[in-house]
């Protein structure tokens, strides 16, 4: 899995053992803790895994065969806006898939990566259940319905000034 | 306890609840073939992912065929094991893990060993109908293991002898689907893990994935120069398991042969390993009389239990997990270390040969001892005391390759001076041994009598943590002894919390000691085998005149003319070592 470091502050530390200690140190606790983490961190890099894993008491090893194995987690940073185009069934056959080039166009990047600024990153997920607003586009949390090639302009003009 | 009654290929059987068709089977005299399954009962490892699904059978009444390891009998179960169903799937399953091997089976280091090449013969397959995509992953060459895991087949066994078994915790499965592999943390070498090299991922892969670092052609260009001097030396549990590499029954002792084949190999001197176990025991028993008599009198000071060190495995385990308890452990080298240092100095010195142009070889049942070998504190100047180290395994094959027909070689002696050993020497090869070789000298030592009897049988066995205590003229020294790493972990974390009651502990990496270590012949997870071989050991033993380290006339010679006393400061230059806190975080890596 490509990666990208990350030097961990005092503070970071302690955030990560904070986590743990939420959930009594347990290591059946590991994906919950990893949830916890990534929202904190926005992704996983091999240090904090480090983290993880001490605070648990398992090794780095394991730690890492779970955050490779569920495509939730990352080990690559999210842009501060992360992009997700719907590619479920519904939206794809409305275009999604025009929509997501839009974006990588436009950003140059390509899906699971960030733009080097670390304002943008795209993912494809499947399915956010607004099929009828098909095809879908969110950014952090908001949802945008109907999106068309011409819309992706739109969209990335909320965000110019922030 | 509740029986089961049950049918398996038209034959009734009866078993306990709990039982799996796998073993239901195997009580009828049923072999069910599997790739994936691993039990070594007595050391209660018992690995059944039902991942490789060869061991598939068809259930009565069920929609798909079961994987037998991982499936419980039950009351009426009909079940057959070759139906044409069966076979048909078995087949397919061989086919599609066959279709992502690699075809090098030719010049692969596991050829005639490998349990897929043997189960493709079994099955007799004759083409491989499909074709797709093949994993690729750069081969990892560390000093003791080569990981090739093109050839892994997600078995797993190597997962759970590092993480339950050992608790060294460097690999894990990860990723996914296609790309799912055993790999250490962020798909490390193993180099910068914090592997200890001992090798019972090797001993229990059933492939080419996981093998040794191959040092006999080094060996044999060595045995070629005319201008070099070879020295060999040979760890005890060789003798106790070569012989299964020639289709000896395992357990049978093979020690005069050992030392004809190595003398027809060409090597100048044929020394044993178990001559520097008597020296390690002068040292290391002297070492824990020392901490002894200063914690008996009042010093506070002093580390108590002291910790044997002559496994390699172990001295990587403690570098990499207690860093903070480096003075735990004793001081002195492990055998092959001592002998490394001895011939490349005293022995050198009596044949006036520099130590440049001797090339000392050592024969281990172990795949850490080629780290140990490769430690820049073992050279001088460079030059290393031990210049490579082989497996039992890698002797065999040299042997075969030099036309040797081992079988009916004459029983010969060892050379002198190095070749001398006591029965204390020989039982370093077996849990408990070491322990039981120290307190035969030091209670000798220390109470200034003559042991009746020198057998310790309390401190024997193959339970992975044994505790026992031995009367030193009134003084109760209490022992413990652990063999696996994860046992030792246990009794490491006790002396953390400061709950050790022990006085010394005995400590060695791999099950019953180096009898079971990653590079003796390959068990194929039957304990039996580990069994006989710690048997012969003991056998061995019995059969020595001397069976007191203090008592070897060369190891007294060696005092005598060279060394002065243990402990001296000679035998602490050439004898001891210090240890290294090696923990790694990541950022210090790459």
């Amino acid at each position: 899995m490509t990666s990208v470091k990350l030097k961990l502050k005092e503070n970071d530390v302690k955030k990560i053992q904070e986590i743990c200690k939420s959930f009594n140190n347990e290591p059946g606790e590991l994906i919950n803790v990893l949830h916890k983490t990534q929202e904190y961190f926005g992704y996983l890099p091999a240090e904090v895994q480090e983290e993880v894993a001490e605070g648990l008491g398992i090794s780095v090893a394991k730690v890492y065969g779970v955050v490779t194995f569920y495509s939730f987690f990352t080990m690559l940073p999210k842009g501060r806006y992360p992009i997700s185009v719907c590619t479920g069934t519904a939206c794809y056959v409305r275009g999604a898939e025009k929509v997501l080039d839009e974006f990588k166009r436009i950003l140059k990047v390509a899906v699971g990566e960030t733009t080097p600024d670390g304002k943008y990153s795209i993912t494809c997920l499947r399915c956010v259940g607004a099929c009828g607003l098909a095809p879908v586009v969110m950014v952090g949390d908001k949802t945008y319905g109907r999106v068309t090639t011409d819309g992706v302009k739109d969209i990335l003009k909320e965000y110019e000034n922030e | 306890m509740e029986l089961i009654k049950l049918t398996i290929d038209n034959r009734a059987v009866e078993v306990e609840k709990g039982t799996t068709v796998f073993h239901a089977a195997k009580k009828l005299g049923i072999e069910i073939p599997t790739l994936c399954y691993m039990n070594l009962a007595d050391l209660n490892i018992e690995h059944k992912p039902g991942g490789c699904r060869v061991c598939v059978v068809e259930v009565e009444g069920r929609r798909n065929l079961a994987p037998s390891c991982a499936t419980e009998c039950n009351e009426g179960m009909v079940v057959k094991t070759n139906s044409m169903r069966v076979l048909n799937s078995r087949r397919t399953v061989l086919e599609l893990i066959l279709s992502d091997h690699p075809f090098d089976c030719l010049i692969c280091a596991k050829s005639g060993y490998c349990d897929l090449q043997n189960m493709a013969i079994k099955m007799g397959v004759r083409s491989i109908p499909y074709q797709g995509e093949k994993s690729t992953y750069k081969p990892d060459f560390s000093p003791a293991i080569i990981r090739e895991m093109d050839k892994c087949i997600m078995c797993r066994r190597c997962e759970t002898m590092c993480n339950d078994f050992q608790t060294v915790g460097v690999l894990s499965g990860i990723n996914r689907g296609f790309e799912a592999v055993v790999a250490p943390a962020f798909e490390r070498d193993l180099d910068h893990s914090e592997c200890t090299y001992c090798g019972q991922c090797v001993a229990v892969c059933p492939t080419g994935a996981l093998t040794e670092v191959d040092h006999t052609p080094q060996v044999i260009r060595a045995l070629a120069d005319p201008t070099k001097t070879v020295v060999v030396q040979t760890a005890p549990a060789v003798r106790a398991a070569l012989g299964e590499e020639f289709g000896l029954e395992p357990g049978t002792l093979v020690t005069g042969k050992l030392a004809a084949a190595l003398r027809r190999l060409g090597f100048d001197y044929v020394f044993d390993t178990d001559f520097a176990a008597d020296l390690t025991i002068m040292e290391e028993g002297s070492e824990l009389l020392d901490r002894l008599g200063r914690f008996l009198g009042g010093d506070k000071s002093v580390k108590l239990p002291m910790l044997t060190s002559c496994c390699p495995g172990w001295v990587n385990f403690f570098e990499y997990n207690f860093p903070d308890m480096l003075d735990v452990p004793s001081t002195a080298r492990s055998p092959q270390q001592m002998f490394g240092s001895i011939a490349k100095s005293y022995f050198a010195d009596k044949i006036a040969v520099d130590r440049k142009e001797m090339v000392v070889v050592s024969i281990m049942p172990c795949v850490a001892k080629k780290f140990e070998a490769s430690r820049e504190e073992f050279k001088v100047d460079g030059n290393p005391d031990v210049d490579f180290s082989i497996s039992t395994r890698e002797l065999a094959a040299l042997i075969k390759g030099a036309n040797i027909d081992f079988n009916t070689l004459p029983d010969e002696d060892f050379d002198k001076p190095l070749g001398e050993s006591t029965g204390a020497g020989v039982i370093f090869g077996v849990t408990g041994g070491v322990i039981e070789a120290a307190v035969r000298t030091a209670y000798e030592l220390h109470t200034k009598k003559t042991l009746e009897k020198v057998d310790f049988k309390q401190l024997r066995g193959l339970e992975g943590i044994r505790s026992a205590s031995v009367d030193f003229d009134g003084v109760e020294i209490k022992i413990g002894i652990a063999h696996g790493l994860g046992n030792a972990r246990k009794l490491l974390e006790d002396i953390k919390a400061g709950k050790s009651e022990f006085h010394a502990i005995e400590i060695m990496a791999c099950p019953s000691g180096c009898i079971g270590g990653g590079g003796q012949p390959l068990h194929h997870g039957d304990s039996s085998i580990l069994k006989a071989r710690s048997k012969a050991i003991y056998t061995e033993d019995e059969l020595k005149v001397l069976r007191k380290s203090h008592e070897n006339p060369y190891i007294i010679k060696l005092y005598d003319e060279f060394l002065g006393k243990p402990m001296s400061e000679k035998a602490h230059h050439l004898l001891h070592t210090h240890y290294f806190a090696r923990k790694l975080k990541h950022i210090d890596i790459d």
